[in-house]
């Protein structure tokens, strides 16, 4: 193309970005997706060629400078090209959480106002169809899978395909308008808007510049020197920032390789097959897959089994070390390449890890004891801690410094700052520009000198300089005799055991710390068949006495090591519940993200609460709940509260002064 | 061939076509049992035909004279106008009649791919030495053959056991493989016993999903057995209700629903 440059000035957007790439690395693989049992492949030169006929197709269609595009679905190239296109036509692409409900899509489609919809199949259009009366600016959808489609009204609906074809017919006639528009788009114009899911209030559109997001990918991908040669795989939400600036922002920086799952479902097939070498994953998809190959190891041969645990707890010992470059005697390391060999090797290999050079978790806090698992077996598995505002980097580990207990240090270009009340500040080249819509948000959430407020609570480590987060500074409260109360560094601590997936401490202005706590179904569900325990549902495990003694337990172990902390002693959880429900994004407990919408549930469950606190023994309880197509029904339950054993906080009087 | 007199189309918008198969007086007897006593009806091209019916009303044995399994005493089957002989199951199958049963009948030990994969036998047209070395022919069919096969493979969405041996799976997804192998034959005529039999009520609108899908995407002419009233009435374009082997109703959900004599059947009339 015309304008371009080489250097950093030139690739001041995604399209600019795109036409590098299809001239410098034309046959090199810049999106693959399994369907029908194989890979298929688009290299940057194909890619390039898409996104053009898709950017024409838009523009036949009526796509405006400056419309909202949304994007629906699960990831698929196509709906990344999705993106790339509606920027080219200088549009601004909106990718929302594709497992809403049509309520929560009606707010945000009629928030931004958009005029097209680009969804992946009849399961996504259904819901804009169900809500387009209340749309009022809406116009056009353009669906992905014809199936199932073939008998709607297709006035204002459109295949994708024939999209493409439309735009390549008219190529010659709106070439020049699309050039024009490209050419328009530098580092100050808008790349992307995402919805943050919010844990309290309505989810706020966050404007992310090309600055911010091509920025930040520059920085980040020299910070772990990520080349053209990676490949990652996209299994993430399209609507979450992390998912866009890997799949998209470096990816297109790099011009590394984005591979999308063949369904939901194969993700983990998909890993394997891939065997990315640049990853993401929160934590729950890590505690995951350890809790399965510590299940299935439990099935093997003895033989196996005894190899398994030995060569681990020589991993356990020596592995990390290893990895971050620290004097290892000769001897342990001639048995942890004999390890490698023989038990490591093939372990990542199945789990898909076998050519990972770079792997990041972030999102939750995760448990210390699965994350020196995977670096113990070589995995270089990093933290980072950021925000969508932050086009995602605020603090990120650099290789050979890395803890559980830590964020890291500030990412490139990011500046810190931590006020009087403990809160974070940050001020980056990633900095978003505001929330759509809203200045009285973006005023009190950015201040005139462009620092951002995260409403985390935290500190700098002394010595090490690394950032440690303690909770959102709006959950830490205060105890009623003035102790600190930090619910999630205590939540944190009960997650962490396999058997509780979920838990939500109480506490704030009371005496003493109660307990909601969620059991893994997985784990829990394991454990009863190797022991004989005959369950029928959910509920009925949740409550059976020889779980709750477990719990209880863990809990006891918990509360010892919170005792120890002099700040945070007054936290000990003293009595708890084991919900009969899974706390769900689709009853509004969650956010989409599974972060637990703590005053939600603390308003539902008011009734539970209130008899943690009286001293009853039981309670009776009647839950709504939400199927997944936005029914609703019931469950009744009486819980069972259990009474944990609470350590005496001895200095815990003298550090609430 | 077929009388396109009937044709119509329906409030969503598939053609109906004409009488595809037609059931003439049929009487079916196991000893002294009469399972089946006269009962006519016909099945119309693309439709979604139910037979309903009270335990041990014989809606299995009338699916089971469809497919030819079993030859009626009395009457006759009309298959696209013509008398249709007593066949064995394979010829059945190449009319383009394909089933699925009650009682799932999968290999077990076999992988959900290679059962699918048995559902293409009558396009495979080489021989078994052919086949055994895989060389040419073979292989370029067999890629053929698998190609269709992935295709129903991502329509039913059961991607993620393709390679899973067909006894580790729950009995849900096993229905769905079932179904897979009966649309790998790409029938003209589907039939569906008891397709959601023992299912939850996720489960099953799953599967009311993609039979509705079956039908509209592929055309195929489906006549189920079902148990489940409401399933049935949304799915179907007509149905057929049986009671003690005898035909009690037969017509769109909406007149069934309203047919005295179904209303009795159902809920039981009291003698007085």
């Amino acid at each position: 193309m015309a304008q371009m440059q080489t250097g950093a000035q030139g690739m001041q957007s995604l399209p600019a970005l795109l036409q590098r790439n299809a001239a410098q690395f034309a046959n090199a693989p810049a999106y693959r997706e399994k369907e029908f049992g194989i890979w298929q492949c688009w290299t940057w030169s194909e890619t390039a060629k898409e996104i053009e006929a898709l950017a024409l197709g838009l523009i036949n269609l009526g796509v405006k400078e400056g419309d909202f595009v949304a994007i629906i679905g699960r990831n698929r190239p196509y709906l990344y090209w999705s993106m790339v296109a509606a920027q080219a036509v200088g549009a601004v692409p909106v990718p929302l959480y594709q497992d809403a409900v049509a309520e929560e899509m009606a707010y945000v489609l009629g928030h931004c106002g958009a005029r097209f919809v680009i969804v992946g199949d009849q399961e996504q259009a259904d819901k804009v169809i169900e809500i387009q009366d209340q749309l009022h600016q809406f116009e056009h959808m353009i669906y992905l899978d014809p199936r199932g489609m073939r008998k709607y009204d297709h006035t204002q609906l459109h295949q994708f395909s024939h999209i493409q074809d439309q735009g390549r017919a008219a190529h010659d006639e709106l070439i020049g308008e699309l050039n024009k528009r490209q050419t328009k788009l530098d580092y100050d114009s808008t790349c992307v808007m995402l919805y943050t899911s919010g844990t309290t209030g309505k989810p706020k559109g966050v404007v992310l510049s090309n600055r911010n997001v091509v920025q930040s990918a520059k920085n980040s991908a020299e910070f772990d020197h990520l080349t053209q040669g990676e490949n990652i795989l996209s299994y993430l939400p399209m609507a979450w920032v992390g998912d866009f600036i890997f799949s998209i922002g470096q990816a297109y920086w790099c011009g590394f390789c984005v591979n999308c799952p063949e369904s939901q479902d194969t993700m983990m097939t998909d890993l394997r097959e891939i065997g990315p070498t640049y990853f993401f994953a929160p934590p729950r998809v890590f505690e995951g897959q350890l809790t399965n190959v510590m299940i299935r190891m439990e099935d093997a041969g003895a033989l196996k089994r005894k190899m398994f645990h030995h060569f681990l707890a020589h991993a356990k010992k020596v592995g990390g070390d290893i990895l971050d470059g620290r004097p290892v005697g000769l001897m342990d390391r001639l048995k942890y390449a004999l390890g490698n060999v023989l038990v490591y090797g093939p372990l990542k290999d199945t789990l898909g890890y076998g050519r990972i050079r770079v792997g990041y978790t972030a999102g939750e806090a995760i448990g210390p004891e699965i994350f020196d698992f995977y670096r113990s077996l070589g995995i270089n598995l990093k933290q980072l801690y950021g925000q969508t505002e932050a086009t995602v980097f605020i603090t990120v580990q650099p290789d050979g410094e890395v803890r559980a207990d830590t964020v890291g240090v500030p990412a490139p270009e990011v500046e810190i700052k931590i006020d009087d009340s403990g809160e974070i500040h940050y001020r980056s080249p990633g900095t978003f520009v505001e929330y759509f819509n809203n200045p009285e948000s973006t005023a009190s959430t950015k201040d005139a000198e462009g620092w951002v407020a995260t409403g985390d609570a935290g500190f700098f480590e002394e010595g090490s300089g690394h950032l440690r987060i303690i909770d959102r500074a709006k959950d830490v409260g205060k105890m009623a005799d003035g102790s600190m109360f930090a619910p999630k560094y205590v939540e944190n601590k009960l997650k962490f055991y396999p058997d509780i997936l979920e838990a939500v401490l109480f506490g704030n202005g009371r005496d003493r710390c109660v307990a909601f706590i969620n059991i893994d179904l997985t784990a829990v569900g394991n454990w009863a068949e190797r022991n004989n325990i005959a369950y029928a549902s959910y509920q009925e495990l949740a409550g059976h006495p020889q779980v709750l003694e477990s719990i209880r337990s863990h809990v006891t172990e918990v509360n010892k090591s919170v005792a120890e902390d002099p700040m945070l002693s007054g936290c000990q959880v003293h009595r708890f519940v084991v919900l009969h429900k899974e706390l769900d994004a689709d009853d509004g407990e969650m956010t989409r993200t599974r972060k637990v919408r703590r005053r939600i549930v603390e308003e539902k469950f008011d009734d539970i609460i209130t008899a943690l606190y009286d001293g009853s023994e039981q309670v009776s309880t009647v839950t709504e709940v939400t199927y997944e197509d936005g029914r609703k029904g019931s469950i009744k339950a009486t819980l069972t509260i259990v009474d944990a054993e609470v350590k005496p906080g001895a200095v815990h009087k003298v550090a609430a002064e | 061939m077929l009388d396109n007199s009937l044709s119509y189309v329906t409030d969503d918008g598939r053609t109906i076509g004409g009488v595809v198969m037609e059931m003439k007086n049929i009487t079916l007897r196991f000893g002294g049992v009469v399972a089946i006593q006269d009962i006519s009806f016909d099945i119309r091209e693309g439709e979604i035909r139910a037979i309903i019916g009270p335990n041990g009303a014989g809606k299995s044995s009338m699916l089971n004279v469809i497919s030819g399994f079993y030859v009626p005493q009395e009457g006759e089957v009309l298959f696209h106008g013509k008398k249709r002989p007593p066949m064995r199951p394979y010829e059945v199958a190449r009319q383009g009649i394909a089933r699925t049963f009650q009682n799932i009948a999968l290999f077990e030990g076999m992988s959900v791919l290679d059962n699918v994969m048995t559902g293409r036998l009558n396009y495979m047209k080489t021989g078994l030495f052919s086949q055994a070395l895989w060389k040419g022919k073979a292989e370029a069919e067999e890629t053929e053959n698998r190609e269709v096969v992935e295709r129903i493979i991502d329509f039913l969405e059961i991607q993620h056991i393709r390679k899973t041996p067909v006894a580790r799976l729950p009995y849900g997804l096993k229905k769905r493989v079932e179904l897979a192998r009966a649309l790998a034959a790409e029938p003209k005529l589907l039939l569906l016993d008891e397709p959601m039999a023992g299912m939850n009520v996720e489960e099953k609108e799953d599967m009311s999903r993609f039979i509705l899908d079956v039908n509209d995407e592929f055309g195929t002419t489906i006549a189920l057995i079902e148990h489940d009233m409401g399933v049935v009435m949304d799915l179907s374009d007509r149905v057929v209700v049986m009671d003690y082997g005898k035909k009690i109703g037969d017509g769109t959900p909406d007149e069934v629903r309203n047919n005295q004599d179904v209303i009795d059947a159902y809920l039981g009339v009291s003698h007085d």
